[in-house]
């Protein structure tokens, strides 16, 4: 679609945070010109809005009604308060690797005993001196999305992680993302994980504001590419501060016969997008992807995901649940393309979203786009409210009107929870679930 | 002071009333059984003890040990020892009967400001009354209701007096739905759960299940209002003459 806008104020404000910060951002020569293009492309579409069909529901010229600076290199007290916060949410059992206000922390990571089988290099020093073939694909995302240029123009820092083919990584690792709170800034971040042929590895991704952070702004993307025959589970728990913005994208890559189990959660932010373009690219690959929103207040939360099945015998599904309170708004757009060679594909998607409240909202868009005649796919797609009937049977047993309507909420929001194949990983979606609810009263 | 007094209650629904000044008075250890004809108001006495929304109670009073049950939220009724067994248990997909359980009983027991059943206590508690019950390991596991029988599903019911311990259980159609051997499994636990400090009102449309509950006062609702009242033997007299003759009286 092309429509010509005017520049909005917002828009305008962004493209000089770039002209501004072009100088602190790493790399020279092909990065310096990718970031150029990617700007200028930026700079023709502008933020996105709601004429543009994928933002539809999320026109972030209304929304995202101020641009706030590149934030700063997190300096000693930033890093104080961010190691505060990460006691907080300290997780057992796990390797931690921590970006404060988009920028590597190695002294807040676990990367000193690493091993062979997997490597963890900072995104700066591979735009600074990695080879050209890694930066290129570094700049891999399509930048025809208008956040995805934006995030490849000023993209800061980021995790380059590769695990090594064969590789059984038992440890779980977990990117860290920490708005310090120093001053209302915008990180822009880009993390790359490779998994080897054979090779199985787990990574967890949260977002957090230390005690202070409030409207800041992260700008975050992922590379995924899983080898053949690799395995990798993937958790997003996004748990930003209530008033600060979360728009991320991944682009994830399948091999032959291997599985991607992701899964997000978002009870945080107050407004997020999570836009993800998983390529089943191999034979008799398996993806399962699976989200639960829990949102309240003025949340706004969108999950747009396009599964675009492009070889025969591969299945996937998705189990997407919103729990949608006071006046926020829960939007899910699923799209799964199964391109004419793709044939045996078993594709499913569900998704079910749960009013809490009049004023509360709850957009579900799924569309199939179907070029292979011998497939089985399927979508549906229901809102409702909490059931009466099972309210006041577990009031009868003495249960309070929030602790019952906690009970059916975790009930609800389980279905997708459940898929999430480590049980330690589910515990922590649990947990994060029980949050919300607690805060709830 | 009796244990439960309901004082000449009105209840409409919507704009029918359906209880015309209902009295009833229940003292602890006493079995009572209420009968009477469909929509004699049965159910809508035992919904609106219970606190079910919905109701509008346009005149009369409910007291429970003395104290004014309907100005309670559903869940304080119960955590004060007020128990509705459903003619109609609900199925809750996704809460594991075990949870479901240990939240209730120790919810009901925070409110009443004792401290929290140990986790091996509470399973040594629900392993015995389970399987007094016939109720096997594996449905406490399932979600609450979940794909069970009907006398499972009034067995559930059961399991629940027996670990909440209320002084007044309410037994709404208990025998609806159950063939014989499943009314005998049920009427053993409620049987078994009879004491001095406890009251029962057992509502039925049918004598066949007084045979096994054996009630202590019988009355006769019809048309929203209590017609007669009396021992055991009235509920045989019924089963030998119908509810006609009170179709009249009321």
């Amino acid at each position: 679609m092309n429509v010509v806008l005017a520049k909005t104020e917002t828009g305008r404000a962004l493209s000089d945070i770039f002209t501004v910060a072009r100088n602190r951002l790493p790399g020279a020569g092909k990065v310096a010109d990718h970031r150029q293009q990617a700007f200028e492309t930026y700079e023709r579409l502008g933020l996105p809005h709601r004429r543009i069909e994928d933002w539809k529901y999320t026109d972030l010229r209304v929304l995202m009604r101020e641009v706030l600076p590149l934030a700063a290199a997190p300096d000693a007290a930033a890093l104080k308060r961010a190691g505060t916060a990460l006691k907080l949410h300290a997780i057992p059992g796990i390797r931690r690797v921590v970006l404060v206000d988009g920028v590597f922390a190695p002294k807040l990571s676990e990367t000193s005993d690493l091993g062979k089988d997997i490597s963890i290099r900072s995104l700066r020093d591979v735009l600074q001196t990695g080879d050209a073939a890694l930066q290129a694909q570094m700049f891999a995302p399509e930048n025809s999305d208008a956040m995805v240029a934006l995030n490849s123009a000023m993209m800061t820092d980021g995790l380059v992680i590769d695990v090594a083919d064969g590789a059984v990584i038992p440890l779980p690792l977990h990117i860290v993302h920490i708005a310090s709170g120093a001053a209302p800034a915008a990180m822009f971040t880009r993390s790359l994980i490779r998994v080897g042929k054979h090779a199985s590895a787990t990574l967890v991704e949260s977002y957090i504001g230390a005690e202070g952070a409030q409207a800041y702004q992260v700008h975050d993307s992922l590379i995924v590419s899983i080898g053949d025959g690799a395995r990798l589970d993937h958790v997003r728990l996004i748990e930003d501060s209530r008033e600060a913005f979360n728009i991320s994208s991944a682009v994830v890559t399948l091999g032959a016969h291997a599985h991607f189990n992701t899964f997000g959660m978002n009870t945080g932010s107050l407004v997020s997008r999570y836009q993800a373009v998983i390529a089943v690219a191999g034979e008799g690959s398996r993806v399962e992807t699976n989200g639960v929103n829990l949102l309240n207040g003025r949340q706004h939360a969108d999950t747009t995901l396009l599964l675009d099945h492009a070889v025969p015998n591969c299945s996937s599904r998705e189990i997407f649940r919103a729990v949608v309170d006071d006046r926020a708004h829960s939007v899910f757009q699923g799209r799964i393309i199964v391109r004419p060679k793709a044939q045996k594909t078993d594709a499913k998607m569900m998704t079910r979203a749960l009013l809490l409240s009049d004023e509360a909202e709850a957009d579900n868009k799924p569309e199939l786009e179907i070029f292979a005649d011998d497939v089985t796919c399927g979508h549906g797609a229901t809102t409702g409210a909490l059931d009466d009937s099972l309210l006041f049977y577990l009031r009868a047993r003495g249960l309070s009107e929030k602790e019952a309507q906690a009970l059916l909420i975790q009930a609800f929001v389980g279905e997708a929870i459940e898929q999430i194949a480590s049980d330690a990983l589910r515990e922590l979606a649990i947990s994060a679930a029980q949050r919300w609810l607690a805060a709830r009263g | 002071m009796a244990l439960l007094e309901v004082k000449n209650l009105q209840v409409r629904v919507e704009e029918r009333e359906i209880l015309h000044g209902l009295s009833l008075t229940v003292n602890k250890g006493e079995v009572h059984a209420i009968m009477g004809p469909n929509g004699s108001g049965k159910s809508t006495l035992s919904h609106v003890i219970a606190g079910k929304p919905g109701y509008e109670v346009t005149s009369g009073e409910v007291l429970f040990k003395g104290e004014n049950l309907l100005e309670m939220a559903p869940d304080e009724r119960a955590s004060k020892g007020v128990f509705l067994a459903f003619q109609y248990p609900v199925e809750i997909p996704g809460v594991a009967t075990m949870t479901f359980l240990r939240t209730a009983l120790n919810a009901q027991r925070k409110a009443r400001g004792e401290s929290e059943f140990s986790t091996p206590d509470f399973l040594k508690k629900v392993r015995e009354v389970a399987k007094s019950l016939n109720i096997p390991q594996d449905m406490l596991r399932r979600g609450v209701n979940v794909g069970f029988s009907g006398g499972e599903k009034k067995r559930n019911e059961i399991l629940q007096m027996a670990l909440f311990e209320p002084s007044l259980c309410i037994l709404d159609e208990m025998d609806s739905g159950l063939d014989i051997d499943a009314l005998r499994v049920a009427a053993d636990g409620v049987n078994a759960l009879r004491s001095p400090e406890r009251a029962m009102v057992v509502i039925t449309h049918y004598q066949r299940l007084l045979n096994y509950i054996v009630p202590d006062f019988v009355h006769v609702m019809s048309k929203g209002r209590v017609v007669k009242s009396g021992g055991k033997e009235l509920a045989l007299e019924l089963e030998a003459s119908g509810y006609a003759q009170f179709e009249d009286a009321a």
